[in-house]
């Protein structure tokens, strides 16, 4: 079972670091706020996108089938992959018998969750990750902490070093100006010599049979836009409707993500170019399962824009690498117990469940509800510990015997006050490693309330 | 059974409820200035914009900022360029272009995004492996939210189109924004009234 | 009118003052205030820990202790959104009569002032289930318009000083179990939000929720930091601070 709680404390270790980390995440969720204040139907706007997406998930099957339909009319070679398994296999029988030996990506986290890049490389493939912090993230041989800045976690003096090992820039340099013009020459030239490039898909219309990919750095349109042969991964659960509703959306997805009002290149892709080819490969991998879940297919109207872990105070102050999934965060913490709820049973748990995630999803995932649900879930499997089972059971026999309650209060309230400090707070007190106990009054309310009021 | 079966079957027999589509109003607000919105928006994406009467303004303005020696590819009528695109066999090709001009064929000014179809670009690589780009936009064919360009749009009368809404940029290091990351290291706009 | 005052049991065994000071400001705005003498707790422990039948017991006292009130208060955010929570399948007739303690005296007191003095900076911590479950403030992360039911109150309080804060409301990762199970990031939150009042000139924390005070609190005492903390109750009733317990205005720097 991953342990958010024990990799949280690793993290926190460098204090330095998480108060980095914090206020970089602080000030995403700070311009997220000022980018959505100047849309004065904001709020509007997420009403319409969830009813849409409930709209999806209420008839995913004709959606698909419609989009399938469309897609092939425009030339496009559309596959349906059951799992992970099968996503990846369908990419390498396409990469085999086109003959190519390297791919270029932009980022897909679906290719994460399908370890796609690992498949790949274990078959001899060149794999390169073109969105720069991904491709930073590569070279480390690190996952993504953070599914919209996957190298949020690194200082540039970091990033610097691996620039140095990797593609020869100058020992101990870090300006991110210098570091960036570096990349740029350096997947100039992997794009140039591209035979293949695979992007993910932020929105696919069934209405038109097309599909939009969001980017700042124009790096999936250089991959897809050269290579003859082109590839789109795509989860099922990011169909659309008709072309209009990406008005709603595209409003929503940038703001929340980093506060801009739009991505800088929004590329809508509907039949392959001239002499290329276009697949487009549709991936469930769990996710059918999961729109069976009453209380969780909520989830699936997620459209990766990261504002919730932007604003989760626990992320902020563990990192992405903490929560064990590819997902991390509020949103990964309930997609992963469905994927695994003994591996995961923990993530719920890593909340205070303050609820600003909620507030934040631009389609209104009920967020903390969710995390709330997942923690019954687990319960009821027995994934929690016996020694919390136990106290909770205790705890609940106790509260519901009023003259126990009161006896065990005072006699606890006693303890506090006679005993030795070395009695209350050693190994056996978790609250009391960095915190004082309340004072231990003589009297509780209800004493008080007996000798004045009754 | 195949995937596409398994995956059908597994949908049909979990989706639940009915919720039905919403209308989507337009949010337009008359009152807002066009113009100066879409100006201070390419501001804010580091992008520049001049407000000109011809084309002539914007071949002074190209002989001003690039040398003959660099290639220039016009894909507008009346904008001088150097580079014939129709020579070209590869995306690769074009590699060496230093500018591209091109047609914008909608501007929205909540966020600088111009559209672009394939038509007006011919290979879909010229917009991103140039090192710098210029957009034409006509003044009648801003307006002023994404509701209202997908509205003038045909997504797919193409094979392909993008919104560029300035030059392509990263905050991938340590949060610092730099501009000229893979694509057009500027963006300049012109409107023509 | 006859309202039910609901003490949660952390304050009835450990912060029996902020009780008092509720009831006394109850009684001080002329409802007739009984309390049912067999409460021990709402149950959220048990059901944030993932035991929610656990906790139904908690509930089933609930529900007999205050039949037949007018209202049910009690000096809790959090305790009083999952009562809420809970008695929406229970019995919405209740549900409908449970308030936290601002909220009670904004929109059911709608009282115009206070007669109380406080001359001190005070930082308002937002408690979350309050703030988010209850809609006792609007969240700073919504666009919607701006209403902040206990801050209104605290500026009726003469001479306060209400402090604006960095972060206005980030959780100061108290959260029930969360506070042992996941120890260091909530020291951490705490800590924190302590820093934010403090390098703010903040005198003293308030918040509606006494479990955010006791976690902040124990912090501070720990760490020796000049900040006391008061629930609203206590500041709205008029307690005043101990002359012992004035912080010194030399902070840490």
């Amino acid at each position: 079972m991953i342990s958010h709680a024990k990799n949280a404390k690793g993290f926190l270790r460098d204090q330095e670091k998480t108060t980095w980390h914090d206020a970089t995440l602080w000030n995403a969720r700070t311009n997220r706020d000022r980018g959505s204040q100047k849309v004065a139907e904001w709020e509007q706007l997420r009403e319409l996108a969830s009813q849409i997406k409930n709209n999806v998930l209420s008839q995913l099957d004709d959606y698909l089938l419609q989009f399938e339909k469309n897609a092939v009319k425009n030339g496009a070679e559309v596959y349906w992959a059951k799992d992970a398994d099968d996503h990846n296999r369908i990419i390498g029988e396409i990469l085999k018998k086109h003959r190519v030996n390297s791919l270029v990506k932009s980022k897909s986290i679906l290719t994460e969750e399908c370890h796609l890049n690992q498949y790949l490389e274990k078959q001899g493939y060149e794999v390169v990750d073109t969105d720069l912090g991904e491709r930073i993230v590569q070279f480390a041989k690190q996952p993504p902490s953070h599914i919209v800045t996957p190298a949020i976690h690194l200082k540039k003096e970091e990033i610097g070093k691996l620039f140095h090992e990797h593609i020869g820039t100058d020992e101990g340099a870090s300006d991110p100006q210098y570091l960036t013009e570096a990349a740029r020459k350096h997947l100039r030239e992997k794009f140039l010599g591209s035979e293949a490039a695979l992007t993910g898909v932020n929105f696919a219309i069934a209405e038109t049979g097309g599909f939009v990919v969001c980017t700042n750095e124009g790096n999936a349109d250089m991959g897809v836009n050269i290579a003859p042969i082109q590839i789109a991964s795509m989860g099922i659960e990011k169909i659309i409707p008709k072309a209009e509703h990406l008005g709603v959306f595209l409003r929503l997805l940038a703001r929340s993500a980093t506060g801009q009002s739009i991505t800088n290149y929004t590329s809508h892709f509907h039949q392959p170019k001239p002499n290329g080819k276009l697949f487009i490969v549709m991936v469930d991998n769990g996710r059918s399962d999961l729109l069976g879940k009453a209380d969780f297919k909520n989830s699936l109207k997620c459209i990766r824009c990261g504002a919730c872990m932007n604003t989760c105070p626990v992320y902020k102050r563990s990192g992405g690498y903490s929560y064990g999934y590819t997902i991390p965060g509020p949103i990964g913490s309930v997609l992963a117990p469905a994927r695994d709820l003994e591996k995961y049973a923990n993530l719920p748990f890593a909340s205070s469940l303050c609820g600003a995630c909620t507030n934040v999803c631009p389609v209104k995932i009920d967020l903390h509800d969710q995390l709330y649900k997942w923690r019954q879930e687990a319960a009821k499997k027995g994934y929690i510990s016996t020694s919390k089972k136990w106290s909770m059971q205790m705890a609940g026999w106790v509260f519901s015997h009023p003259k126990l309650y009161r006896f065990l209060g005072s006699s606890a309230r006693l303890m506090l006050r006679i005993s030795p400090r070395f009695m209350i707070y050693n190994s056996l007190n978790a609250w009391g490693k960095s915190r004082e106990l309340p004072k231990a009054p003589k009297e509780s309310f209800r004493d008080w309330y007996l000798k004045n009021k009754n | 059974m195949n995937s596409k079966e398994i995956i059908l079957n597994k949908i049909r027999s979990n989706k639940a409820g009915k919720s039905p589509l919403p209308d989507i109003p337009d949010f337009r607000n008359a009152s807002t200035d066009l113009i100066q919105a879409f100006e201070n928006s390419l501001k804010v994406n580091h992008a520049v914009l001049y407000k000109v009467r011809n084309s002539g303004e914007i071949n002074d303005f190209i002989s001003k900022n690039y040398s003959t020696d660099k290639l220039i590819c016009s894909l507008v009528a009346g904008i001088m360029g150097n580079f014939d695109i129709d020579q070209v066999n590869e995306p690769g090709d074009l590699k060496n272009i230093e500018l591209a001009v091109l047609q914008g064929e909608v501007g929205v000014s909540e966020n600088a995004a111009i559209w672009l179809s394939e038509k007006s670009m011919k290979l879909r690589a010229l917009p991103f492996i140039i090192q710098h780009l210029i957009l034409i936009v006509n003044e009648s064919d801003i307006v002023e939210n994404m509701h209202l360009a997908y509205q003038k749009i045909e997504i797919d009368a193409d094979g392909y189109g993008v919104f560029i809404a300035g030059p392509s940029k990263t905050a991938d290091i340590e949060q610092n924004l730099v501009i000229g990351a893979h694509g057009a290291r500027s963006l300049t706009v012109f409107v023509i009234k | 009118m006859k309202v039910g005052l609901f003490i949660p049991c952390y304050i009835d065994q450990f912060y029996p003052n902020v009780g008092i000071a509720t009831l006394q400001l109850l009684e001080k705005y002329g409802a007739e205030v009984v309390y049912p003498l067999n409460q021990t707790c709402c149950g959220q422990p048990m059901a944030n820990t993932g035991f929610e039948n656990i906790g139904e017991k908690s509930i089933d006292l609930v529900v007999k202790n205050f039949h037949g009130m007018d209202f049910i208060v009690g000096p809790s955010g959090s305790c009083v959104l999952h009562l809420k929570e809970q008695l929406k399948h229970r019995s919405s007739e209740l549900q409908n009569k449970v308030f936290e303690l601002c909220e009670f005296l904004t929109d059911v007191v709608k009282i115009k002032a206070i007669h109380a003095e406080f001359p001190y900076k005070v930082g308002l911590h937002a408690s979350c289930h309050g703030l988010r479950g209850l809609g006792l403030a609007t969240p700073s992360e919504l666009n919607i318009p701006r209403i902040d039911k206990p801050r209104s109150l605290l500026e009726k309080v003469k001479r306060i000083q209400l402090v604006e804060l960095s972060r206005k409301d980030e959780c100061c990762g108290f959260g029930g179990t969360f506070a042992v199970n996941e120890e260091a990031v909530s020291v951490r939150m705490g800590n924190d939000r302590i820093e934010d009042h403090l390098k703010n000139g903040v005198e003293v924390i308030t918040a509606t929720d006494m479990s955010c005070l006791m976690h902040l609190e124990g912090l501070i005492v720990r760490q020796k930091k000049n900040l006391k903390v008061m629930h609203i109750a206590e500041i709205l009733n008029g307690n005043g601070i101990q002359k012992t317990d004035i912080p010194k205005k030399e902070y840490r720097k």
